[in-house]
């Protein structure tokens, strides 16, 4: 997916100045003129093979389906609702495997009795469950922040837990010394100790929470930018399900990048040169 | 040492640990010592002769011992006020900046942060950090780092400051500076200090008085008190007298060594 694809490579040498600007000038410029450079394939390319539109339209097609989308206020509703469907079940996802995690984490009997499941569930394809959700709970937005928060839920759960048993026993001790409480140990040293951890199972988990709206749209559902795939798809206007793909990878992009910014923020004291590695798997 | 009273008192402390192989290891048998206010005492022997257990029973972190461990007379039932520890590790958090490391017990203790916080700009000025305190941990070499864990066991102004080798990941030029440092802060401070190590030389260069540390059981099997000039410059290691102390507690730790074999270990059913 796009937003999985920001690579951070580590600065060996301070570049030479005057190339500095040329250096970043390039991190735009190229891929920047390989994106034109495949958009004009792709335009020319159609209409040289002679592809029909409602196989591959070409980028001047998607490009006005989306403003014709954009000038009919269907995109900006649409982006809305799957937009609150994916934050509200992240927000939930977040909340639920923050505190669950830290309760398998405090607890030794819990985790041997649970972290076997969990780790069994992980391995589910849990957005199967999609149509279920739609049976329970309706076409409305329940179901889509259901399966939004049920996928999301696990890659911050795991994290969770794995973040704070991570966390140094020395400085564990050290607060022990101080007769420090439970809360105290888990607030100031084992919470911020984890949040490397946590942050990357964020970082999976708002995608995921996109994925799990979208496919709850595909299911079943009466807006949102999945149903309008799903609408445009079954009314053969190819070009605006291209269009939504597109406005959907963008969003990708925004939201990891929302992420990023509060990671960046958050662990502004991770020394960058050797940066946590947490699992960051689902 | 027995004139006035023991800020520190052990007496017939011994430790016991249930192994995986449901055996008993004693880590510490039989151990007696009391330490005067503003003493520097070190203990000093072999990895695994249990001097860590004994610093952790003192710092309230071990429990369920058999026979006495007391601060100022009173029993140790936890972690103390009275006591400040720095470890090994300087066990700083590393999204802290320095001066809201030193100022962590001050929060947990709920003490006044406005008089801490002027503590602990005291206590970073003490420790020779003045001018690195919207600085992170990492940012600092290893010897700052153990430094501002000196100050932050300071904070809360306890009366003993336990150390467990608290140079020891250290390189030996940066060692020997932290020492003449700690010895300086000592003076400084008045605090009485309970420091751990496997070096002789560190131990005799700190201490008033040195305990040896023999190892399986962990017993005392040596007392010494150093009776070198208050002021200690790094010299001092060259001369004769530095010399035959450390030849002293060389051979007392040889013949722990030597005697151990022949001891009976205790094994219970």
């Amino acid at each position: 997916m796009m937003a999985t694809l920001e690579l951070e490579l580590p600065r060996t040498s301070e570049p030479r100045r005057p190339s500095v600007w040329m250096a970043r000038l390039g991190d735009v410029a190229y891929p920047a003129a390989a994106l034109v450079l495949m958009l004009a394939a792709w335009e020319w390319g159609v209409a040289l093979l002679g592809i029909g539109a409602y196989l591959l339209p070409p980028p001047s097609l998607v490009v006005r389906a989306i403003a014709d989308m954009a000038s009919d206020g269907s995109l900006w509703a649409n982006t809305q609702v799957t937009l609150i469907e994916t934050l509200g079940g992240f927000a939930i996802a977040l909340v639920a495997g923050i505190v669950v995690g830290a309760l398998i984490a405090q607890s030794r009997l819990l985790e041997r009795t649970v972290y076997g499941y969990i780790v069994a569930i992980q391995t589910l394809p849990k957005i199967a469950l999609a149509p279920l959700f739609v049976a329970w709970f309706g076409f409305g937005l329940t179901s889509k922040v259901g399966v939004a928060a049920l996928i999301a839920f696990f890659p911050i759960l795991v994290n969770v837990i794995i973040g704070l048993k991570s966390c140094d026993v020395g400085k564990i001790d050290l607060m022990r010394t101080l007769s420090a409480s439970g809360w105290q140990i888990f607030r100031w040293v084992r919470l911020p100790s984890a949040l490397p951890y946590i942050m990357a199972g964020v970082d999976v988990a708002i995608v995921f929470a996109l994925t799990g709206a979208i496919v709850g749209e595909f299911v079943g559902a009466t807006a949102g930018l999945g149903y309008q795939m799903v609408l445009s798809n079954s009314q053969m206007e190819v070009p605006k399900v291209y269009g939504v793909l597109m406005v959907l990878g963008l969003l990708g992009v925004l939201l990891h990048g929302a992420v990023e910014l509060v990671r960046r923020r958050l662990l502004s004291w991770v020394p960058t040169d050797h940066h946590a590695s947490p699992s960051s798997s689902h | 040492m027995t004139s006035p009273a023991p800020i520190i008192s052990v007496d017939r402390l011994t430790k016991t640990y249930q192994s995986v192989a449901a055996e008993r290891v004693t880590a510490l048998a039989d151990i007696s010592l009391s330490i005067a206010t503003g003493e520097f005492v070190t203990v000093v022997g072999p990895s695994g002769c249990g001097k860590t257990t004994l610093l952790r029973i003192l710092a309230g972190l071990v429990g369920q011992y058999q026979g006495r461990a007391a601060i100022r007379g009173t029993p140790l039932k936890g972690p103390s006020r009275s006591v400040g520890v720095a470890f090994q590790d300087a066990n700083l958090l590393p999204w802290r900046s320095i001066i809201d490391n030193v100022l962590l017990p001050a929060q947990v203790l709920h003490l006044d942060i406005k008089a801490s916080t002027r503590r602990a700009h005291e206590l970073l000025e003490l420790v020779g950090l003045k001018g690195f305190e919207r600085k992170l941990p990492h940012e600092l070499s290893g010897g700052m780092r153990q430094r501002v864990s000196i100050a932050r066991a300071l904070l809360h102004d306890p009366e003993i400051l336990l150390m467990d080798e608290p140079f020891g990941a250290l390189d030996a030029i940066t060692r020997d500076n932290m020492n003449f440092e700690l010895r300086r802060i000592w003076m400084q401070s008045g605090k009485t200090i309970f420091l751990i190590t496997h070096s002789i030389p560190e131990a005799v260069f700190l201490s008033s008085r040195v305990f040896v540390m023999s190892s399986r059981p962990g017993r005392i099997v040596r007392e010494l008190a150093v009776d070198l000039p208050e002021e200690r410059p790094l010299t001092i290691m060259g001369s004769a007298r530095f010399g035959e102390y450390v030849v002293e507690l060389r051979q007392a730790l040889d013949h722990s060594d030597a005697v151990t074999p022949a001891m009976p270990l205790l094994k219970a059913a």
